[in-house]
């Protein structure tokens, strides 16, 4: 199992033959990720590393069977929204849109597009996805061999605000010799697709993964929402989080997006409260997050 | 920046009919005296800053007179707000109000939508009318449904005769944060007047920073959201962020605890810089600065942030550290921190965290050309704790004393005579000092810097274009770094960070 990704997946690769794109494509290759198509207008015929080009996602579509499970779209932030709704009306029903920088109302257009087509996207500005053993989507880890060095299979799921912080939840958690299902970076902005209640319901849902880490951060509602699906008893496995951003001050953002406290709300103490009293543990300190893991791991009586 | 004043909203929803108070911007006595001549009195003075609870600290005036109107711009216009001076005054009509509405246009992260808060209730701050407040959620393309405004006035105790202007007022709220892509619009109070007309009293109004650059009209210079008009150091930070593309740098100073030691804050990642910033944070300093260079930056785009950083007066130290396990390669950010290090001859502690790939060569460049400073640099790797290293951190600035010292940059002389082998690059020079070039230095040269040079009569030149070598800093850095390890410092490369070198 894992969530979101792998290894039968049939990936699209939107803006596969500019600079980012041919480098990710190369690395979501090398990790195992079964990359199907790629798209750019008007450089349909070519090849990026084995992997065909068309000119349209619908060409790609009809070319390769008709079923295109999900696309990562590397093209610049500006052209996001045309390329995410292409996809959406071309009947792809799950986006990666890894550029940051994408305006907000746009991924409020592409978020409108996605409901109506019955479709679900992560990002903007996400590192990606990865599921250990079975694939990767977006640029988690860098090269692949440092991915599949710092990450193995096993039951933990992480779900992190911060992409960089993606990756180091996942290394100091397997330094503790435990592995994962999938480590999701749901994107640094303020409108995203898949936010970190929508994974946590994923990861309630997947059997491989038996214990939550997440990765919050100042800003915005995503851990109270989760705390009140826990609350509501949708959400059952056991969760340890972190809240970054404890020093952080109200009016002044800290690099992403959705990391600004506006009008007293998304506050550290809120959150932290939030999901403490909704039975999640909670560490003051980012060191302290893999032995919580453990200790969580043992008491439910998981190997990991 | 990408927060309006209260007067360029207002500008704004005046533009599309929304009716505002009569007056104008002053910015200084003569001209507040003027507005008020023009509009009547009495008037109302409020100082234009990006803060609630003006009233609060005495940044509104009510004032009747002439002379009070001078007397107040004066005290007004010499006021500050945090750190930062107040420069310019509102000068308004005082209106006659009957009911105080309240309308806000925001982004919500839940439904993805835009929200409208309205109250249409009255009563004095949006708190009090927590209870009356609607909550609609409008859909981005078909925009706000003004009959479902209609059929809200018509419950509310509102009179009819305003129904028409407040859908209006309503209406333009939404049209000007759907045109200029606003993070929010807010208009409180909306009011009535006991004349019969509808204004808004009040317009605080934030810009999405990602879609600034379709908005050029607006003017804005620093698309960033700060809390305060950005300082000369930020705008300078910011200019290099717009002069070079390569990776992200953002750089914000932060009002500090006077009674803490105050130190220089380099991060790498929005998450891990925010988890390192609470770290440094509980081991009892008080952050100067917010600088993330991330994103897989330029070498010079690094350096060019530490040097920032460091033109900071009274720091103790340095504290780097992002999120640890850093997909891009490390070796990037040492050469750009050394080099700056090397140039202000660092004599404050510096404690940097490297981890991710290529962590062991990125440490052992940082410490290797730092051996000779003032003071201590030392690299950590993924496996050292933000906290860990927080309290490594303290024990060095314990160590080196209280004072903090007064840096300055210094050039090698062989730059400054003019006299030494050179070509240009993106902002900035490349000088090699051939004087000093024996066969070793020449071999050096043209070992460290690959392609980009030969040699010719025993000594390294360009190898390629000044076209093609313009923006190569990332290698030249490295290359005048590893020319300076190995003891034969020939190479300079010379970057300007406009406002700060000149």
């Amino acid at each position: 199992m894992a969530i979101i990704i792998d290894e039968t997946k049939r990936v699209l690769v939107q803006g596969i033959t500019g600079r980012e794109g041919q480098a990710r494509t190369r690395l979501m290759k090398e990790f195992g990720t079964n990359l199907i198509a790629g798209c750019t207008p008007k450089k349909g015929g070519q090849e990026v590393h084995g992997v065909p080009v068309f000119n349209t996602v619908k060409e790609a579509m009809e070319a390769t069977g008709g079923k295109l499970d999900i696309s990562t779209v590397f093209v610049p932030a500006r052209l996001v929204k045309y390329a995410a709704i292409e996809a959406i009306e071309a009947g792809v029903k799950l986006l990666v849109l890894v550029p940051d920088r994408v305006p907000v109302w746009d991924a409020m257009e592409i978020a409108a597009a996605a409901k109506a087509n019955d479709a679900s996207f992560v990002g903007p500005n996400t590192l990606g996805i990865l599921s250990p053993g079975k694939g990767v989507l977006g640029m988690i880890g860098g090269r692949a061999a440092s991915a599949q060095q710092w990450f193995k299979q096993g039951s933990v799921g992480i779900v992190s605000r911060s992409g960089g912080m993606t990756s180091s939840c996942g290394y100091y958690i397997g330094q503790q010799g435990i592995g994962l299902s999938t480590l999701v970076h749901v994107g640094g902005d303020t409108v995203l697709g898949m936010r970190i209640p929508d994974v946590a319901l994923l990861f309630e849902q997947d059997p491989q993964t038996k214990v939550i880490v997440v990765f919050g951060e100042i800003g915005g509602s995503q851990e109270e929402q989760l705390a009140e699906l826990m609350q509501q008893g949708k959400v059952t496995k056991p969760i340890v989080a972190y809240i970054g951003g404890a020093a952080a001050k109200e009016g002044t953002r800290f690099s992403h997006a959705g990391a600004i406290i506006e009008g007293g709300r998304g506050t550290h103490a809120g959150k932290v409260e939030a999901l403490t009293k909704a039975g999640a543990t909670v560490v003051k300190g980012f060191g302290e997050l893999p032995e919580a893991t453990r200790k969580i791991l043992d008491k439910i009586g998981v190997a990991a | 920046m990408a927060r309006l004043h209260e007067y360029q909203g207002k500008e704004l929803l005046a533009a599309v009919g929304i009716e505002t108070p009569r007056g104008g911007v002053a910015r200084s006595a003569d001209e507040a005296q003027a507005i008020a001549a023009t509009i009547g009195l009495p008037v109302v003075m409020k100082i234009q800053a990006w803060m609630t609870g003006r009233k609060k600290i005495g940044g509104v005036a009510f004032v009747e007179t002439a002379d009070g109107v001078r007397a107040e711009a004066d005290k007004l216009l010499t006021m500050t707000v945090g750190n930062f001076p107040v420069t310019e005054i509102l000068v308004e009509e005082m209106l006659p109000i009957d009911e105080e509405l309240f309308v806000s246009l925001s982004i919500d992260d839940a439904s993805r939508q835009p929200v409208m808060l309205l109250a249409l209730e009255g009563g004095s701050g949006i708190e009090d009318r927590a209870a009356s407040v609607h909550r609609l959620s409008i859909d981005v393309k078909a925009g706000v449904d003004s009959q479902h405004i209609r059929l809200l006035l018509a419950e509310s105790k509102l009179d009819a005769a305003f129904h028409d202007k407040i859908v209006a007022a309503v209406e333009g709220v939404w049209t000007i944060a759907r045109k200029n892509e606003a993070r929010s619009v807010e208009v409180n109070p909306l009011v009535t007047t006991t004349d019969g007309r509808v204004i808004a009293a009040d317009c605080r109004m934030t810009i999405d920073d990602y879609a600034v650059f379709r908005h050029p009209e607006l003017g804005i210079d620093i698309a960033r959201e700060l809390d305060h008009p950005p300082t000369e150091l930020e705008r300078i930070a910011y200019s290099i962020e717009q002069d070079d593309h390569r990776g992200t740098f953002y750089f914000a100073q932060l009002p500090v605890d006077p009674d803490k030691p105050k130190i220089g804050f380099h991060g790498a990642g929005g998450g891990g810089s925010m988890m390192s910033m609470d770290a440094i944070s509980n081991a009892g300093f008080a952050i100067a600065n917010f600088t993330d260079t991330s994103g897989n930056p330029s070498v010079a785009k690094v350096y060019r942030a530490a040097r920032i950083i460091l033109s900071q007066d009274g720091l103790v130290g340095y504290f780097g550290s992002g999120s640890g396990v850093a997909s891009q390669e490390q070796y990037h950010s040492a050469y750009g921190l050394a080099k700056a290090f090397i140039e202000m001859d660092l004599a404050i502690p510096a404690v940097i965290r490297l981890g991710g790939n290529s962590e062991d060569r990125a440490v052992e460049i940082l410490q290797d050309c730092c051996e000779n400073l003032p003071a201590t640099v030392e690299g950590y790797r993924k496996d050292d704790t933000p906290s860990a290293i927080a309290e490594r951190f303290k024990q060095l600035v314990n160590e080196a004393g209280a004072a903090a010292p007064i840096m300055a940059r210094s050039v090698p002389a062989f730059a400054v005579k003019g006299e030494a082998y050179s070509f240009p690059i993106l902002g900035g020079r490349v000088f090699i000092d051939h004087e000093h070039c024996d066969a070793q230095a020449t071999a050096m040269v043209t070992k460290f810097g690959g392609e980009l040079f030969k040699e010719e009569n025993g000594k390294p030149v360009l190898a390629v274009s000044e076209e093609d070598v313009a923006k190569k800093d990332s290698d030249l850095i490295a290359c005048e770094m590893e020319c300076y390890r190995a003891g034969k410092p020939v190479v300079f490369v010379d970057l300007l960070i406009p406002g700060l070198d000149d």
